[in-house]
């Protein structure tokens, strides 16, 4: 399978081979080589003097003052480096400011969420990033316009020589000016050791359009999303729960209601430990007494919009399963367990504040008790909202004044 | 390929212009022929080393970071150790390449390829430690910031997280670098080479380059631009890593002279490590008249400036401690030098500060045996550094309660080691399939390569 896949390849030096560079009859440009620096800097100065526009110097590497002798403009790439350094630092600090600032605030020792010493960083390196980025990115796509290799310059002779040792120039026969035997008597007057002809190659000629719709473009391009597609789909529905990777769920550990061996009474679940209260957990000191004792006991909350909110929050979730939404007492449990009576009756219009928190905190017979799910303060809250729901469910007229 | 083996002679660079076809002979030697016997051997020792290193690096994966020497007092080990320890060798590369070249200091272009491909290599390993001592890497996803169906951001007041983003940024532009650098050799092995696969490669990887002149104009900007901004990257990098530890409260990290420190430690190590590592390729390669004793005697004058340095920091940590009046800097400090990892302290000042000196001496600058001695110590030493700065200081902190010691395992050694390994694989791999000295920029600074009736120092 290797060896025939290198023999594809190896075939490219052989006569039959699909990227053989085949040259057209068109002359592209003519192009001269020349031996020593100071010459092409000439040379060059030359070309440029006598007002030829599409012609380019090749040399192995940058010679000093060769933009000078071209009459070439300052490269203006350095702006685009800016520009976009600069979006760069927008975007961090803009993208610091939303995630940490406003959708998600990490209380770190009371420091402000948003705040640009520590943001200093982060934005220094996008910043660089960017700015690295961009510098490629344009130096390539808009400044050289590469990828081109299918310029004709590109395995001449010329070429081969210019990336090695010898100084090059050449004069496009698109130049307004150009006339063939002209520009060869230039470049021999200054001194060329070699002046050729540069042929354009076949392929640029025969002009294939967008080689992107060609079908065997397009197979790679499918055969590449599927490849895609099919180890995304993989990796997210299979990899991730086979061994190692599903060991955080797999460890062990003690999940509600479970035994425990570690435990002499075989519970897993275990009691705060003996005289130990936690924080907002005050023991209520009316435990298991009577209805009657407690009838004193009055609402510490005021009546707002905020007890109010927070009240029908915990009621909905803690007491709306066997109450129902409005307090009517038509429970989602209903035949599954003693039918729970309406929060609505008269009996309990009657009764104080007191009354209704103590069923909620120390349970009414199937009902049980209510203090370890919700703190103090939220039971008093919820026993304001029942009071709103007692007098909206029973609106009179007058109450709409 | 044959060339000339008088062609030995030490000299700045390659004598006359008109050798320009034995430069690219010379370079692209190890790339056009088959590999030598000391190249098999080399890479087969890195090879094993970085097998070794997989293992363990499985076993991690599979079973998780209890297999290291960690506990609960040291939360950071072999693990944070060998990431600071690798990103501080891969800085030498950028202030080789990029600091180096704002100077112009042309005698950088002999070794500034070579450089860069090791910042390259040293920050992939460095980045393997980190991804894996978050004990699952297969979710270190979340270290970016990414829209997630938990409705969750990363936390960017923390410095663990500054560190995501300067690594990462460091290696892309690093790579960058690099590349564009390659582009016009790429041309030249192009236009050399009579394989067709390899024609095929390196005609794609110039992506068509023409050596013309109205490109090399943006080319020039834009490596000026893009080591502009890798000088104060590199700066800011292991600044940025040493705010792990600064931004902390542990004594013995919690410090201001820590970025300059851990910058100047860093340039030092990496130094050290580009040292070791050239003596050999050029030895193995035949590249003594590229890679020459003067820029070997130059790289040790700067290895005695930063580890004087670095000398002056330690110096100046305990004259803090002390000057402070806070006891548990003090206990620290003296812990540090005196405590049960006291042997760790003073091969650290040995080696980094101690030996170093001996470069004040041109001969031993100049001769190649102690000074690769010297040199490895160098690396002994930095790597002890970073121990001293991480164990030392976690082992016993402000609670005698939990004060522990540190014993790394099979597994901790094992990835060390395979750090190792992947390291100078990649750098075998790489000296045999590019050209490890930039072809193009060392034809521009060859005698006589520039135009005479042109002053010096124009846009090179
Ligand atoms: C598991 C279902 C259930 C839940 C949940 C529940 N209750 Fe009850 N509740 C009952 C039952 C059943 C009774 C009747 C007890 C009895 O037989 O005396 C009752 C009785 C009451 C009474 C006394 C009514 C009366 O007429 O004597 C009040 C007040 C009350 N619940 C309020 C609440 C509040 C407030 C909540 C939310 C914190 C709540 N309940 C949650 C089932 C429930």
């Amino acid at each position: 399978m290797i060896n025939k896949l290198i023999n594809i390849f190896k075939k490219v030096n052989e006569d039959q081979n699909p990227w053989k560079d085949e040259r057209s009859e068109n002359v592209y440009a003519v192009a001269a080589l020349f031996n020593t620096p100071n010459e092409i800097i000439h040379a060059a100065e030359k070309v440029s003097g006598d007002g030829y526009k599409d012609f380019d110097v090749n040399t192995p590497y940058p010679v000093h003052g060769m933009d000078d002798a071209m009459k070439l403009k300052p490269t203006r790439l350095g702006w685009f480096s800016f520009a976009l350094g600069l979006t760069g630092t927008l975007t961090a600090l803009s993208m610091i400011f939303y995630m940490n600032g406003i959708d998600y605030n990490n209380i770190i020792g009371g420091k402000p969420f948003f705040n640009f010493p520590p943001s200093i960083p982060v934005t220094f390196a996008l910043t660089i990033l960017f700015t690295g980025l961009t510098t490629a990115g344009v130096l390539i796509a808009l400044f050289s316009k590469l990828p081109w290799l299918n310029n004709p310059l590109l395995d001449s002779d010329y070429s081969k020589a210019t990336s090695q040792d010898k100084y090059g120039i050449y004069i496009k026969s698109s130049d307004p000016k150009f006339n063939q035997s002209e520009v060869e008597n230039l470049f021999k007057s200054l001194g060329s050791s070699a002046v050729s002809l540069i042929y354009d190659s076949k392929v640029n000629e025969k002009k294939i359009k967008t080689p992107i719709f060609e079908a065997g473009f397009i197979k790679i391009l499918i055969g590449v999303a599927i490849a895609t597609s099919a180890i995304t789909y993989i990796t997210l529905n299979w990899l991730i729960f086979q061994p190692p990777f599903d060991w955080m769920v797999l460890q062990p550990k003690v999940l509600p209601q479970e035994k425990s061996k570690i435990f002499a009474d075989g519970f897993g679940m275990r009691e705060p430990v003996a005289g130990t209260v936690a924080r907002g957990y005050m023991p209520y000191e009316y435990k298991g007494m009577p209805d009657s004792v407690v009838k004193l006991l009055s609402n510490p909350l005021p009546v707002n919009e905020k007890t109010l909110l927070t009240g029908q929050k915990r009621y909905d979730t803690y007491c709306s399963p066997c109450h129902g939404n409005y307090g009517k007492g038509d429970s989602r449990l209903r035949g599954q367990f003693p039918n729970p009576p309406s929060l609505l009756t008269d009996k309990l219009i009657n009764w104080t504040d007191g009354n209704i928190y103590h069923v909620i905190t120390n349970g009414q017979n199937v009902m049980s008790s209510y203090a370890k799910q919700i703190s103090r303060d939220d039971r008093w809250a919820i026993v304001h909202y029942i009071r709103a729901l007692q007098r909206s469910q029973n609106a009179k007229d007058s109450d709409l004044n | 390929m044959s060339y000339d083996a008088t062609y030995t002679k030490e000299l700045p660079l390659v004598p006359e212009r008109n050798s320009f076809k034995e430069i690219d002979d010379v370079i692209l030697k190890p790339v056009d022929s088959k590999p030598t016997k000391k190249w098999w051997i080399a890479i087969s020792i890195s090879g094993t080393a970085l097998a070794i290193g997989l293992f363990c690096w499985t076993m991690t994966v599979m079973y998780g970071i209890g297999l290291w020497g960690n506990n609960n007092t040291i939360g950071w080990g072999f693990d944070i150790v060998n990431f600071v320890f690798w990103i501080g060798i891969g800085h030498a590369g950028t202030l080789i390449s990029a600091i180096l070249f704002l100077f112009r200091q042309k005698w950088r272009t002999a070794i500034a390829r070579f450089a860069e491909a090791m910042t390259i290599f040293a920050v992939l390993c460095a980045t393997m430690f980190v991804a894996l001592h978050t004990g699952r890497p297969w979710l270190d996803g979340y270290l970016f910031p990414y829209p997630n169906q938990n409705a969750i951001w990363v936390n960017f007041l923390s410095p663990l997280n500054w560190d995501v983003f300067a690594v990462n940024t460091y290696f892309i532009i690093s790579f960058v670098f690099w590349t564009i650098g390659l582009i016009p050799d790429f041309a030249t092995m192009r236009d050399r080479t009579k394989s067709g696969i390899k024609k095929i490669v390196y005609s794609v990887l110039s992506l068509g380059w023409s050596n013309s002149n109205r490109n090399w104009q943006h080319y020039e900007r834009a490596y000026l631009i893009l080591a502009g901004i890798s000088t104060p990257l590199v700066l800011s990098v292991h600044t940025i890593v040493s705010f792990d530890f600064a931004v902390s409260i542990i004594p013995g990290w919690h410090t201001t002279i820590f970025p300059p420190y851990f910058v100047a430690g860093a340039i030092f190590s990496g130094f050290g490590m580009v040292l070791t590592v050239m003596i050999f390729v050029r030895k193995i390669f035949d590249m003594e008249h590229i890679i020459t004793l003067d820029h070997i005697e130059k790289m040790n004058k700067i290895l005695l400036a930063t580890g004087t340095m670095v000398g002056y920091a330690y110096g100046m940590e305990m004259f803090m401690a002390w000057y402070s009046g806070y006891i548990f800097e003090q206990f620290a400090f003296l812990n540090r030098a005196f405590g049960p990892y006291w042997w760790a302290y003073w091969i650290m000042v040995a080696c980094n500060v101690g030996f170093p000196q001996l470069f004040w001496f041109k001969k031993i600058r100049r001769n190649i045996p102690i000074m690769f001695v010297l040199v490895l110590l160098v690396n002994v030493g930095m790597w002890f550094e970073r121990f001293v700065i991480i164990v030392t200081s976690l082992h016993r902190d402000f609670l005698p309660s939990s004060w522990a010691m540190y014993f790394p395992t099979m597994y901790d050694y094992g990835i060390l080691l395979g750090s190792f390994g992947l390291f100078f694989t990649l750098i075998l791999l790489f000296v045999r399939v590019l050209p490890s000295v930039a072809i193009s920029e060392i034809k521009a600074v060859v005698p006589g390569a520039q135009p005479t009736h042109h002053n010096e120092g124009g846009s090179h």
